[in-house]
Order: C-alpha cells, then sequence, then structure tokens
C-alpha cells in the first residue's frame, strides 16, 4: 500500500471526504426539501435590473466571460450566468454582445445563447454573431472590447469570470460609457478594482454560488450549504487553533502544544 | 448522446484528476499500473486539452476573419478598423509560417532574433501593449477618486487606510513620524502602513481565498456530478 498510495496527503483526503460529504448530504437535504432561506446576493438581483435598463435605452448587453479558456472554472461559473442573461436579453428584446478570447470558450458560449434564446421562445432572434471572438491575447482582447465599448455605449455590461490586469481596463471603459456594470471574479488581487469600478460585484466564492443561487434545482441549491459547513469547519479550524496556540504559549501545557500541532497538520498541505 | 458523452467525459477526467495527488509518483517509488495510470494522467490531460484548444483555435481565426472581411465587404460601422484586423492577421501569419527573416525548414525558430515574427514583437506588439497597460496608471487614479469619495463611514474608513499605507511606504512619510517616541512607535505612518496591510488586509483577502477555495471544491462536485444545468445544458 505505501508504494501506491501517498500516506503523507491523508489531511487532504481527509478535508476531500468532509466537503464532498457534506456537498452530497447538502444535496439529498434539498431533495428532501429541508431547505432553509438563502441570503439575497444583490449582484444577482441586479441582473435583470441591468437588462431592463438596457432595454428601455434601447441600447446593447455587454457579457464578457473572462480571459481564460474553458478548463478554469470561474470561466465555467461565469458562462453559467451568461445563460440568465441570455434568456433576459432574448426576453426583453436586447441585443447582446459576447466577446470572448478563447476559442472554446466563444463555442459554449454560442451553445448556451442559442439554448436561452430557445429556451426563452425567441430562437429566431439568436445569431452567431452576438458571440464573437477577438484574441487570445490579453491587452489585445481588452483594447477591442474598450473600443466596442465607447463606440456601442452598452446600457448593461457583465464581467463574469476570471481577469487579470485588464480588469479595470474593462470596466472603466464600461463606467465611461455610463453601463450599469455586474462583475464577479475569484481573481481577489482583481476585486478591489472591480468594487471601485463596479455597480455591484460577486466577491469570490459568491461567483460560484451564483448559478446555484438562480437555479430552481435544489440539488444544485442543496450544494450551497455543503460549501457553508465548509465554512463554518474552516472558522472552527482557525478559531481553535488560534485559542490552543495562545492557551500552548500561555500556559506550557503539553495537550495544549499536541493540540496545536495537529490542527496545523490538518490544515498543512505539501 | 449528444450531452451524455461530454458529461462522461467530465466525470471520468475530473474524478481523475481528484484522485491524482493521493497517488505516489512511479519516479519517488510507486509501483504497480495504478501509480502510472494517475502519473500518466496527471501529465498529460492538460496536454490534451491544449492539442483540443490548438484546433478550436482555428475556429476562432476563421471567426474573426468572417466577421471582420463581413464588415468590410458591407461597409459597415468601423469597417475601416476590420479592415487593418484582417490585413495585420494575415500579414502576421504569413511573416509567421514562412519564417520570413528567420532561419527556414521544420527545424528553424519562429521565434529567432532575426525573424520578421520577432521583429514585429518587439516593435510594434510590445510597445502597443505596454501603452494600453501604462493606461491603467489613469484608470486607477479615476477609479480611486471614485471610491474615496466621503460618501459613507466605509469610504472615509478607506480613504484614511489608503492613505496612511501611500504615505507610510515613502521617505516622506517615515521621516513624518519618525519622531515620536518609542513607547508609541506603533503610530509612525511606516509601521502603520506595514500593521494594515500584514493585519486586516491579509485577514481580509485569506478569508476570500477560503471562500473561493471551498466555492470551488462545490462548483467542481456539481460539474462532476453533472447538476450544473446552465454550463453543461438541459433542464433549467
Amino acid at each position: 500500500m505505501g508504494s501506491i498510495l501517498d500516506t503523507s496527503a491523508w489531511n487532504l483526503g481527509l478535508m476531500l471526504l468532509l466537503l464532498s460529504a457534506a456537498v452530497l448530504g447538502g444535496i439529498q437535504a434539498a431533495r428532501r426539501r429541508r431547505l432553509g432561506p438563502m441570503r439575497r446576493l444583490r449582484a444577482l438581483d441586479a441582473l435583470e435590473i441591468a437588462v431592463g435598463r438596457a432595454a428601455e435605452l434601447g441600447r446593447p448587453v455587454y457579457f464578457v466571460p473572462g480571459v481564460r479558456d474553458i478548463d478554469d472554472v470561474q470561466t465555467i461559473a461565469g458562462l453559467s450566468l451568461l445563460r440568465t442573461v441570455a434568456g433576459l436579453a432574448a426576453r426583453y428584446g436586447c441585443r447582446l454582445q459576447v466577446p470572448t478570447d478563447r476559442s472554446l470558450v466563444m463555442n459554449t458560449a454560442r451553445e448556451i445563447c442559442r439554448e436561452a434564446y430557445a429556451a426563452a421562445g425567441r430562437p429566431e432572434a439568436y445569431r452567431d454573431d452576438m458571440v464573437s471572438y477577438i484574441s487570445d491575447e490579453q491587452f489585445a482582447f481588452a483594447a477591442r472590447v474598450d473600443g466596442l465599448m465607447v463606440r456601442e455605449r452598452p446600457a448593461a455590461a457583465f464581467l463574469l469570470g476570471a481577469f487579470y490586469a485588464e480588469s479595470l481596463l474593462l470596466a472603466e471603459a464600461g463606467n465611461l460609457a455610463g453601463a450599469m456594470q455586474v462583475a464577479g471574479t475569484a481573481n481577489w488581487h482583481q476585486l478591489p478594482f472591480l468594487v471601485t469600478a463596479c455597480d455591484e460585484v460577486l466577491i469570490g466564492d459568491e461567483l460560484f454560488a451564483a448559478s446555484a443561487y438562480l437555479d430552481e434545482d435544489p440539488a444544485l441549491r442543496g450544494s450551497l450549504r455543503g460549501q457553508d459547513f465548509g465554512k463554518y469547519l474552516a472558522m472552527a479550524l482557525l478559531t481553535g487553533g488560534a485559542l490552543l496556540a495562545a492557551g500552548s504559549v500561555l500556559t506550557g501545557q503539553a495537550v495544549l502544544t499536541t493540540l496545536y500541532g495537529a490542527v496545523l497538520r490538518l490544515l498543512q498541505t505539501g | 448522446m449528444r450531452r451524455l458523452i461530454p458529461r462522461l467525459i467530465l466525470t471520468v477526467v475530473g474524478v481523475v484528476l481528484v484522485l491524482t495527488p493521493f497517488f505516489v509518483r512511479p519516479e519517488a517509488g510507486g509501483r504497480g499500473p495504478l501509480p502510472v495510470f494517475f502519473a500518466y494522467a496527471d501529465e498529460n490531460f492538460s496536454v490534451w486539452f491544449n492539442v483540443l484548444a490548438v484546433f478550436a483555435f482555428i475556429l476562432g481565426g476563421a471567426n474573426l476573419l468572417r466577421t471582420h472581411a463581413l464588415r468590410v465587404r458591407e461597409r459597415g460601422r468601423d469597417w475601416p478598423y476590420s479592415l487593418l484586423t484582417l490585413v495585420a492577421f494575415t500579414a502576421v501569419l504569413v511573416l509567421g509560417l514562412f519564417k520570413v527573416g528567420g532561419p527556414p525548414g521544420l527545424q528553424g525558430s519562429v521565434s529567432h532574433g532575426d525573424s520578421a515574427l520577432t521583429w514585429i514583437f518587439d516593435w510594434i506588439y510590445m510597445p502597443l501593449k505596454s501603452t494600453l497597460f501604462a493606461l491603467l496608471a489613469f484608470f486607477v487614479a479615476s477609479a480611486a477618486y471614485r471610491a474615496f469619495r466621503l460618501r459613507s463611514w466605509e469610504a472615509s474608513l478607506l480613504l484614511a487606510a489608503a492613505f496612511v499605507v501611500l504615505i507610510g511606504r515613502t521617505p516622506f512619510g517615515v521621516t513624518l513620524t519618525a519622531w515620536l517616541p518609542n513607547v508609541l512607535r506603533f503610530l509612525r505612518l511606516d509601521e502603520l502602513s506595514i500593521w494594515i496591510m500584514k493585519v486586516p488586509n491579509t485577514a481580509g483577502w485569506r478569508s476570500i481565498l477560503i471562500g473561493i477555495s471551498l466555492g470551488v471544491v462545490a462548483m467542481s462536485l456539481r460539474l462532476i456530478l453533472g447538476i450544473e444545468h446552465a454550463v453543461l445544458g438541459g433542464r433549467r
């Protein structure tokens, strides 16, 4: 067994098992209709307001699903929101533009928009050219999208996915164009830029919770319970670890030092 | 079937990649077919994705050419920009494919110092990229102006913290409060700046990071289990 399984990764395995069990348990509980109320996410409530505003003003809606490929979970989370936005754009009769910087994202986005327009009862309004490929290069992509925003002056802009240095370039261009902006990323280093330049922001894990929040499927909503369990576990371990460390230093008791070491080992990776 | 096969691939690849870190690598003494398989999967699944992405890039390039060619033909809005895009795209593609100026043949490097492609990269692409990057300075200033307007208690706190961090990291900031006695050392701007970055700032982004990691786990499980309808298609 020692030459097959890496026993040094036991803590990683334990955490993975606990979190997976919590997510699966949440899904099961939700299927049995034992789900409590959910916290409102203002940024998601703003999706319809932004698209409605674009319809009233007769101006386009822009959706940018980040600058990473489809193998990035943030891109997938962003695209899951595209379905909602495309459905709203179809219902309100807005012109939707989805500039992408990866071909695979473009193809997936087209499929999502086609399905959303069909589900909204307006399949004839869907056109392939509403989703376009711009460039794999980060700044070439940002330059093109900025140019489009300045010329077309969208009334709503959604920046949902993985963003890097171009986040502020895109968000400020949208701001200058007078668009109502909803952004979201799990790249924490870009969050301050998005928070200052956009009207509503999905911060960190809210981006991953968004599709479950918008979907009526209890299985999806139940998975959020598992996510919450993970947060409680992290809080308990951090608080417990801090108390044990303080107790160990203040009292010098060996048992506290041992327990603190165990908590540290549980959280260590690599 | 159109949805079932991608979902199956996603589930299998997802499960295999999740299990990969728990098997000993063959180079670290892992024996038997399982360590060999998981090491192979770990190394090659991302390569397979890159191969797929290369083929998809042809689709992207074709879409770019089609969109701009149509706009030029129909003399649509801003068509001269589209013409410029077509010319630049074709020129770079031809210069790169035929390795103009660089060593010829399959072994010749596209990025050789004498190649036309390197010249374009160094003297056209990089200055354009740097120019755009430099725009960030102005955008940061305008965004900071909006964020720091004293609209609320939180905005005022943000302004005060930003002021301390900015000033505390300059020699002027250090000399400004250097007169404070050692007992009040923690009030010196440079010390305060370090404390803000190390304590409240680190606590803030670490909590966000923990939330993100949990979100990634939940999202990945939803994808592996095939219940994430929005991207995989199906009921909504």
